[in-house]
């Protein structure tokens, strides 16, 4: 497919890694923010083709990982109450609740719905107004603009039973999150190419500005991330703590202008439990008061208690980055795609699923 | 989740009483219907990168090429890279 097949090219490839080879002369750790990366990372064995003073440490851009449990919780509860029918991107289905995930509410009766897109969630409660439609909205800035899209459709149609269960988190407060961790050692960032294309680029120069590491906004091809790789290590070599941006044909400096209206219109900023981590300030968004009929968790009164995580789940140190999957003594044992203990092995953004599926560690 | 995928512009209508302009997104001999809301100025043509059944950038052509020729433009290994052999196909 033009603008993704030829990113995969194996020759450019190989040059990529010559070159990344040629320019280290030291050990530096690398985190790239994005679970997508880290599938295009594991997948494509370019993890084990880097030289080895380049270690990839995978980053907290897992919103499916990161979305607490008790909001997980809250989602089934929703699915199993009668009149409602919950929405959801697929990835949640089977991340693990505190006693069942959302796939064994749905075999439990609950009406649950796997969408690709919020505005589909919108035409549901249009053709259903005698049930009430949640739409399970989860995601980083790249997803929030469409997920506010999907409120101020339903605003303009006036609908009365559509509502979003909102679970928004941000990449900037995660890295300075990783920053402060003493013990995380990164020397520079790879960030997530998509959430640029919303957000732009602005926000990474205080970043470097205060934490003095290279970041390289990056896309997600093998090409793209080799690249990416190799500007930071080049600017690392060179002592240098710059933002720069290898995913040009995406992403403008500024972002897009038009999806950060419909961000603001409908949400804003908030402090956000980050699960497996801890509550990040100003990490999330939620609902803005003008929209509160839109917003579930108004709407909605659930009162469920607050759940303890699976203690034997690292999965906390996978997202920081402090651990690898592998390092997880359940890893391919207790835990796996088929009987998650934790989110990040069901997620197609998890780092341990990324490791059970593409690191030829464990026999799917 | 944050799965984003370029496709080429088929067509555009209008929808929701004519407030909203929908487009049919050709990706790769798979269409599928994307809101452009956010790309008020993508025309038909356009390869633009859709997310959940939103348009949230357009593909720049010029800028595409970029990354077959970076390794050519810091030098070392310069020679070895054609850059007419990685240019993006035409796949329509
Ligand atoms: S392998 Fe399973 S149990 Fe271990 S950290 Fe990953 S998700 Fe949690």
């Amino acid at each position: 497919m033009k603008y993704m097949s030829e990113y995969r090219d194996p020759e450019l490839a190989k040059q990529y890694l010559k070159e990344i080879k040629n320019t280290v002369t030291q050990d530096w750790k690398i985190m790239e923010v994005c679970g997508g990366q880290t599938h295009t990372l594991v997948k494509n064995g370019i993890i084990d083709m880097l030289p080895k003073e380049v270690e990839m440490i995978h980053g907290p851009g897992c919103p499916v990982c990161v979305t607490p449990l008790h909001l997980i919780d809250k989602a089934i509860y929703l699915a199993l109450e009668e009149k409602v029918i919950l929405c959801s991107f697929g990835d949640m289905l089977r991340v693990p609740g505190a006693e069942k995930s959302l796939l064994e509410a749905k075999a439990e009766g609950g009406d649950i719905r796997i969408l690709y897109s919020p505005l589909e969630a919108v035409k549901i409660a249009e053709s259903n107004p005698d049930k009430e439609v949640v739409f399970f909205a989860v995601g980083f800035e790249t997803t929030a603009p469409a997920n506010a899209l999907s409120v101020i459709h339903a605003h303009r149609k006036n609908l009365k039973n559509y509502s979003i269960l909102a679970s928004h988190v941000l990449v900037p407060p995660a890295i300075e999150n990783v920053m402060e961790d003493p013990d995380s050692h990164i020397d520079g960032f790879l960030a997530a190419g998509h959430v640029c294309t919303i957000m732009g680029n602005l926000e990474y120069y205080p970043l470097v500005e205060k934490y003095k590491v290279p970041i390289v906004v990056t896309g997600f091809e093998p090409l793209d991330i080799l690249q990416g790789i190799l500007m930071v290590v080049r600017q690392l070599e060179a002592k240098k703590a710059e933002v720069e941006n290898q995913y040009v044909r995406i992403v403008r400096e500024e972002g897009n202008l038009e999806a950060q209206k419909m961000i603001y219109d409908v949400f804003e900023i908030t402090d956000r439990l980050w699960r497996g981590m801890e509550v990040i300030p100003m990490s999330g968004y939620k609902v803005k008061d003008k929209y509160a009929d839109f917003d579930a968790t108004i709407k909605f009164k659930v009162h469920i208690p607050e759940a303890e995580e699976n203690q034997d789940c690292i999965a906390g140190e996978i997202m920081k980055g402090i651990k690898k999957p592998v390092q997880c003594p359940e890893f391919g044992k207790k835990c796996k795609p088929t009987n998650p203990l934790g989110a990040p092995m069901v997620s197609s953004e998890g780092a341990c699923a990324a490791y059970f599926h593409y690191s030829g560690l464990v026999e799917a | 989740m944050c799965l984003a995928i370029p496709g080429k512009i088929n067509s555009i209508e209008l929808q929701y009483d004519g407030k909203v302009r929908m487009a049919k997104v050709n990706f790769g001999g798979i269409v599928k219907e994307a809101s452009l809301e956010m790309l008020p100025e993508a025309e038909i043509g356009d390869y633009v990168l859709v997310h959940v059944g939103v348009a949230i950038s357009k593909v720049d052509e010029e800028e595409a090429h970029k990354t077959f020729k970076y390794l050519k433009e810091i030098g070392d290994l310069g020679d070895l890279v054609d850059v007419d052999d990685y240019l993006p196909q035409n796949d329509d």
